[in-house]
């Protein structure tokens, strides 16, 4: 029983209840089997508990029975939209273990193809985000600029959404003769259709007086809740690890970190705006530049890593993704952890939408991109 | 040149000939109620066509373009899927309130559109004060939204019922005030006198800045108070999943669905009746000649390309804007929609004091 009762002379006090309502695990806006708990006041939220575990498929201990080349095929299915970016952090770390060289020709595509698919996860998360605030539309708008590069991809690696294209040593195939071309054509028709997502949503002030000022997160809580990627970096918690612990091709290309410090939905909503420029901005800088030479590295058929621990990091588009690798010298892992972003981005929900309305928390939840898979794994 | 009045006349003479006033009667009134039903169901296909197109060409989607020619297949889809699909009642579901709330939606769309004239003589119920009929029969809607949120036992729809119930009581002092400050100007609340005044010229442009807000005011208003995009919070589907009609199947949603693509033609056709002359032809002040071309389009056509007009303006906000807040949208109505009402009101009556209008 809250404390909201209404009183006035001559009438008997009306007392009001606090109640719940299961929000999921099937719903439209929980974007896959996520299951909320709210607690609500009318239409005001008291309290959220994020129930997980709908789609939990034990990827990480099936890793440790498997080929290290296979354990690169699970970590597609856990963020599907930043597939090649998973993919890269296992390869990546089994690179630095084995201390194979790389050819930079592997390296410029890599970075190249992480960059497409992280636009292609942002233009997707645009639609979504749209949709959730009840304007359809921009989701088959995202989705019209997201097919051209799924289509690059197609071309390249035969998969238009879990690509696998990375395997250890480098990529599985050389890339297409169209690529360069293809990835030029996208980003000349990308530049005219960004602007006109600002002009579709992001300058409606329908939008605005929904995003502005609903769900803060402070710095503090960002670094304390270990908020990454463009919803941390919204919050002004400089986390790009792209920046801060350069891989592939990264530290040879010219980019900005976005830092902003509203830490508001509309933040994070424009935070994942410009990382799109400069996504665009980082492969200009490298599609007429990919060195020539081999596209993969020699590297042993059964491939066991030697004793020890090593940890990689890189920046998915939803976040700090890490890999965790012990290795007893086998040829799987003995233990295997994956430190997805989703997970700590899904457990500052109840922090951040305590207060707001049943429509704040729907904007809180798509500004967070939450991927299911991502955070059940 | 297009009166239908004799035509109807003779068929009613015919009627009273034939049979003793009260059989006469009740056949008049039978034939009249299978028109409308008939009206009904085929006005909900052609726009539930309409809105399917139209969304079809803002969002760049084929199938509604592409299924059948132009897409005509979609709605017989549509209309086969929801006839056969099961009518399931939810356990604990008040039974009696959750079967009754379709039919109490539908009776007060139907009873709003057989206030609005189509074509000289095409009216079914021309009473002299039918603008504040058609705003007294168009709030029993809400019941029936409050009824199937209340009876459905789900929590979801609960709060789209409430919500419903707040955002419809508030925007329909905005649409009756809008209306009002026309009716200033109309000196009438009988539709059909409304469409004779405007003989010489729509209201829209004798009534000066006022009518002109009055229209936008009243769009706005109406749009909240059917419950379309961007103010579709009753049903809000990324937040309540489908808000009061959330239990409902079948033919019983159908009845929801039919509604409210009939409200939404009623909405119009009041605006286009008030503010746009109805059915009658374009005319600019005396010249002849043009005015001659434009009395040859028959009145319904005139009547149901403003209609189309002003529905496609709701199609087209609806697909472009992100839906509201239910505080902004309150917000919207109490802070900014009524009072510029009132203003609009006053404007209006000095306007008419001045005799600017005539």
């Amino acid at each position: 029983m809250s404390d909201l009762v209404l009183t006035e002379p001559g009438i008997e006090a009306l007392p009001t209840q606090e109640y719940f309502i299961n929000m999921g695990p099937q719903h439209p806006s929980t974007h896959g089997v996520l299951r909320l708990v709210l607690t609500i006041d009318g239409e005001i939220i008291r309290k959220v508990e994020p129930h997980i575990g709908f789609i939990h498929r034990s990827i990480e201990k099936m890793c440790e029975h498997d080929a290290y080349r296979q354990i690169i095929h699970l970590t597609d299915r856990m963020d599907y939209l930043s597939c090649h970016m998973n993919n890269e952090a296992v390869c990546l770390a089994i690179e630095s273990a084995l201390q194979v060289e790389v050819p930079e020709r592997v390296k410029v595509i890599r970075t190249i193809v992480s960059e497409l698919t992280r636009l292609s996860s942002h233009q997707l998360w645009w639609g979504v985000m749209g949709m959730d605030l009840g304007a359809i539309t921009t989701f088959l708008y995202g989705f019209r600029d997201r097919e051209m590069i799924n289509d690059i991809f197609e071309e390249t690696c035969g998969a238009r959404l879990t690509m696998n294209y990375n395997v250890p040593g480098g990529l599985m195939f050389d890339i297409h003769p169209n690529f360069q071309k293809r990835t030029k054509d996208f980003l000349a028709h990308f530049r005219t259709k960004l602007p006109e997502y600002d002009r579709l949503l992001s300058d409606n002030p329908i939008l605005r007086s929904r995003t502005e000022g609903i769900g803060y997160l402070s710095k503090e809580d960002a670094i304390a809740y270990g908020i990454t990627g463009p919803s941390g970096r919204a919050s002004g918690f400089a986390c790009d690890i792209r920046k801060r612990l350069p891989y592939s091709a990264y530290p040879q290309v010219e980019f900005k970190e976005i830092l902003l410090t509203e830490g508001d939905c509309f933040a994070r909503y424009k935070a994942r705006i410009l990382e799109m420029w400069e996504s665009m901005h980082i492969i200009d800088q490298l599609i007429d530049n990919i060195p020539e030479g081999e596209f993969q590295a020699p590297t042993k058929q059964v491939i066991k890593l030697p004793k020890g621990e090593y940890y990689q990091r890189v920046e998915t588009a939803r976040g700090d993704f890490g890999v965790y690798i012990i290795s007893d010298g086998n040829k799987s892992p003995y233990r295997l952890k994956f430190r997805s972003p989703g997970f700590s981005n899904l457990f500052v929900l109840d922090k951040v939408a305590r207060g707001c309305k049943i429509a704040d928390l729907v904007a809180i939840m798509s500004t967070f991109d939450y991927v299911m898979p991502d955070i059940d794994r | 040149m297009y009166d239908f009045t004799p035509f109807v006349d003779s068929i009613r003479n015919y009627l009273t000939a034939q049979f003793s006033p009260g059989v006469a009667m009740a056949l008049i009134w039978t034939i009249i109620i299978l028109i409308y039903l008939a009206f009904y169901a085929v006005l909900g296909l052609v726009l539930v066509y309409a809105e399917r197109r139209v969304c079809a060409f803002f969002q760049l989607r084929l199938g509604p373009n592409r299924v059948g020619w132009q897409g005509t297949f979609q709605t017989v889809a549509d209309a086969i899927k929801l006839l056969l699909k099961e009518p399931v009642t939810v356990n604990k579901a008040d039974k009696l309130l959750f079967n009754l709330a379709p039919f109490i939606i539908s009776l007060a769309a139907l009873m709003v559109l057989s206030l609005i004239p189509f074509a000289p003589g095409l009216q079914a119920f021309d009473i002299n004060i039918g603008l504040l009929f058609i705003i007294a029969v168009s709030s029993i809607g809400v019941v029936g939204v409050l009824l199937a949120g209340w009876s459905s036992n789900n929590k979801y729809a609960l709060i789209g019922a409430m919500r419903s119930g707040a955002q419809i009581v508030s925007y329909e002092l905005s649409v009756g005030l809008s209306l009002l400050t026309m009716v200033l100007l109309t000196g009438t609340l009988q539709l059909s006198e409304i469409i004779a005044g405007q003989a010489n010229g729509w209201w829209i442009f004798k009534g000066h800045f006022p009518a002109i807000a009055a229209f936008f005011l009243f769009i706005t208003a109406s749009i909240a108070e059917i419950n379309r995009g961007p103010f579709d919070l009753p049903e809000a589907e990324s937040e309540l999943t489908a808000g009061f009609h959330t239990e409902y199947s079948g033919l019983k949603f159908a009845f929801f669905f039919l509604a409210e693509f009939v409200n939404m033609f009623t909405v119009a056709a009041i605006a286009a009746t008030v503010f746009f002359g109805g059915w009658m032809p374009f005319h600019i002040g005396d010249w002849q000649a043009f005015n001659r071309i434009m009395d040859f389009i028959p009145p319904f056509l005139w009547f149901f390309v403003k209609v189309g007009g002003i529905i496609f303006l709701m199609m087209w906000f609806k697909w472009t804007f992100p839906r509201l807040r239910i505080d902004q949208l309150l917000r919207l109505e109490w802070k900014y929609l009524m009072p510029l009402n009132l203003m609009n009101l006053i404007l209006m009556a000095i306007l008419v004091y001045l005799g600017w209008h005539l």
